[in-house]
């Protein structure tokens, strides 16, 4: 079981609110791995919808992505990619 | 009786009983369940999840199909909501630990959830509330086995008074059962708006108070078009409103003859009738009302009320959609037309003290290169559907135009790079509504293919007149002489230099002005759809001779009122017993 943590900095110009962190988590599910988005020292599950918007990770901040399973560094590089791109 | 004052989303006045949507209260019962109880109210749970998201699939078809697929992607976060992991185990926890039954569980672990939401504060999670109680309300039903709220033919028709009518609301709506929404938030973009609009049904949104103040079986009245609701109104208003809802609808409804696109004058001059819009979902209207194409698509809708800004692809849908639809016909679209303020956060831009005047427009653009080359991409990208004119908002001279048209160059040569089609020969158009724009005429048609006047900025630069302060509001006059001298000066420099000249301010679809209009020489006018079958019938109804007789005369009056009192009579003697019908509805 391959674990993977890092700091990202978020850059979706949203942040995480509303249809990007539907993205999020739908591209969280996608994989079999653990995944949880740790801000302000609240760490939450990165596959709940719910948990994600209580973060309230606005754009320019950093969280820190943990990932861990079976598909760990794929998942961990497509989570990254997400959350450092800027989409419209 | 209360008077409350919203937006006006859709014109046209109704008045009947009040329903209150989606508000039902639901009486959600708590009980400590036995040890093996558990199993079954898990079981429960899962049941009213999974019948939900049956529910919810289907809406989304049927709105996909309906709305488009962009409409039904809202519905993506519903279903995330009803698979969420956290919130699921949160209520099994307090199945499991606490003993409660499935319905309580249920609301307190939403009701947790909500709250924390709210403490953020932060507008766009308070919308993503709104959708977590959608869900959470359809659960509940499923739960308490509890109809959904329907309005049938047994209650006559109804308005409806609710906080928000997204579309997972509206949908299931009996739409010939309602004679006028009513909503606590939104603007004249919310999907609550066009909806109302591609009806025909009156609405008023953005009260902020209305489910506050406006209770089940009341009576109100819809006044759509100044965007006021008369909350249980006297008799004497009923009567009053009455009367000016059989005006209203006598207006609007189009004549046989003013179906078709084309329109000239008895002795055969042709004008192009087209009409002024701000969402692609508005085109059925423009078809409807028998508008030759659009003569301004305004931009800017699509900018407000969002946090990001539309990217290119965006953009490019929305503009796309329209110019399809549209055809044969054209459509005019302006670049953004409004202030700095409404795309960049404050630090950024200091508020002004005289926005009118200020960093807005054609000005902003120009400054923020990227942001206005982004659109002008779109836009070019629109244009190989062949059908495609852009014009630019509050030119003040000729050098703004340069630089404008310098950069769609450059946005060409990207787009000849990238290998994406455009229009080469795409019309470019200035928008006149700067009185030093109007005096150099003659100088900005040399270096563009068509003029467009916006005839409401004009008046309030030109007469220095705040429209929307009270106290100088009178002064607000298109009949002064200092307009109309300067719309006939653009009009005739444009035809020095062999180039067209429309307009797309309130004037054109007014018709006496239009009338005027037509004798000085307009080319092309603009308007609400709404206005455009009477326009065109008045159009037919005169001679192209008799209107330049007409503006020959007025062009030596020397007041607003003078102007007013000679069109109304001269347009009276022309129309006969037609005027009644085309001009005073």
């Amino acid at each position: 079981m391959e674990k993977i943590e890092d700091n990202v900095l978020v850059n979706n110009v949203h942040g995480l609110h509303a249809r990007p962190a539907a993205v999020f988590v739908q591209l969280a599910n996608k994989f079999d791995s653990w995944v949880f988005l740790e801000k302000d020292g609240e760490k939450v599950d990165g596959k709940s919808i719910i948990a994600i918007l209580s973060l309230g990770v606005q754009t320019g901040s950093v969280v820190r992505l943990f990932v861990e399973g079976i598909d760990a560094a794929e998942a961990f590089s497509e989570l990254k990619k997400f959350l450092e791109t800027e989409h419209d | 009786m209360i008077k409350l004052k919203g937006i006006a989303a859709s014109g046209g006045i109704s008045i009947g009983k009040v329903v209150c949507w989606g508000q039902e209260e639901f009486i959600i019962p708590k009980r400590k369940i036995a040890h093996e109880d558990i199993s079954r109210e898990i079981y429960r749970l899962e049941e009213s999840l999974i019948d939900t998201r049956k529910e919810i699939s289907a809406l989304q078809k049927k709105i996909g199909h309906e709305f488009g697929f962009d409409h039904a992607k809202i519905f993506e976060a519903h279903l995330l909501v009803l698979e969420d992991r956290v919130l699921i185990e949160d209520i099994i926890q307090q199945i499991k630990d606490k003993k409660f039954n499935v319905e309580h569980a249920f609301s307190q672990s939403i009701r947790k959830y909500v709250n924390a939401l709210l403490k953020l504060n932060d507008d766009y999670l308070r919308e993503r509330v709104l959708d977590i109680e959608d869900v959470s309300r359809r659960v509940l039903r499923k739960l308490l086995q509890q109809e959904e709220m329907k309005i049938d033919n047994a209650g006559g028709k109804v308005v409806i008074v609710a906080h928000d009518l997204p579309p997972s609301q509206t949908i299931n709506l009996p739409k010939e059962n309602i004679l006028g929404f009513v909503t606590d938030i939104g603007g004249r973009t919310s999907h609550t708006a066009i909806i109302a609009r591609s009806l025909g049904i009156p609405a008023v949104v953005g009260l902020e108070v209305a489910t506050r103040n406006i209770h089940y079986g009341d009576t109100v009245i819809v006044d759509g078009s100044l965007g006021e609701i008369i909350v249980n109104p006297t008799d004497k208003q009923i009567k009053e409103y009455t009367e000016k809802k059989s005006r209203h609808a006598r207006g609007v409804k189009p004549s046989l003859s003013s179906r078709a696109v084309k329109v000239s004058t008895k002795d055969g001059r042709e004008v192009v009738i087209s009409a002024n819009v701000e969402l692609p979902e508005e085109i059925p209207l423009v078809v409807q009302a028998g508008a030759e194409g659009v003569g301004l698509y305004r931009t800017e809708y699509m900018f407000l009320g969002r946090r990001d800004l539309p990217g290119e692809e965006e953009q490019y849908r929305a503009y796309l959609s329209v110019a399809k639809k549209v055809k044969p016909h054209q459509v005019i679209i302006r670049t953004i037309d409004i202030g700095g303020d409404k795309f960049l956060s404050r630090p950024e831009v200091p508020s002004e003290m005289s926005p009118f005047l200020g960093w807005r427009a054609i000005r902003f653009c120009l400054a923020k290169p990227e942001l206005f080359k982004t659109q002008l991409r779109a836009i070019l990208r629109a244009s190989a559907e062949k059908n495609v004119k852009v014009m630019f908002p509050m030119i003040s001279g000729l050098e703004e135009l340069r630089q404008a048209k310098a950069l769609i160059e450059e946005c060409k040569k990207e787009l000849k790079k990238a290998n994406k089609p455009y229009d080469e020969k795409i019309s470019i158009g200035t928008m006149i509504e700067v009185p030093s724009a109007a005096l150099t005429a003659d100088l900005l048609a040399k270096e563009c293919d068509f003029f467009s006047i916006g005839t409401n900025d004009l008046i309030q630069y030109s007469l220095a007149v705040d429209r929307a302060n009270e106290k100088v509001a009178y002064l607000y006059e298109p009949g002064h002489p200092a307009v109309l001298r300067l719309i006939q000066s653009i009009i005739s420099k444009a035809h020095d230099n062999k180039i067209w000249v429309g307009m797309c301010g309130e004037m054109a679809g007014e018709p006496l002005f239009a009338f005027l209009l037509l004798g000085m020489g307009l080319d092309e006018f603009s308007m609400p759809p709404p206005y455009v079958p009477k326009t065109k019938e008045l159009i037919a109804g005169v001679t192209y001779a008799q209107a330049q007789e007409v503006a020959k005369k007025v062009a030596s009056l020397p007041t607003a009122k003078d102007v007013e009192q000679f069109l109304y009579g001269e347009v009276k003697r022309i129309l006969g017993s037609n005027f009644e019908r085309i001009v005073m509805t």
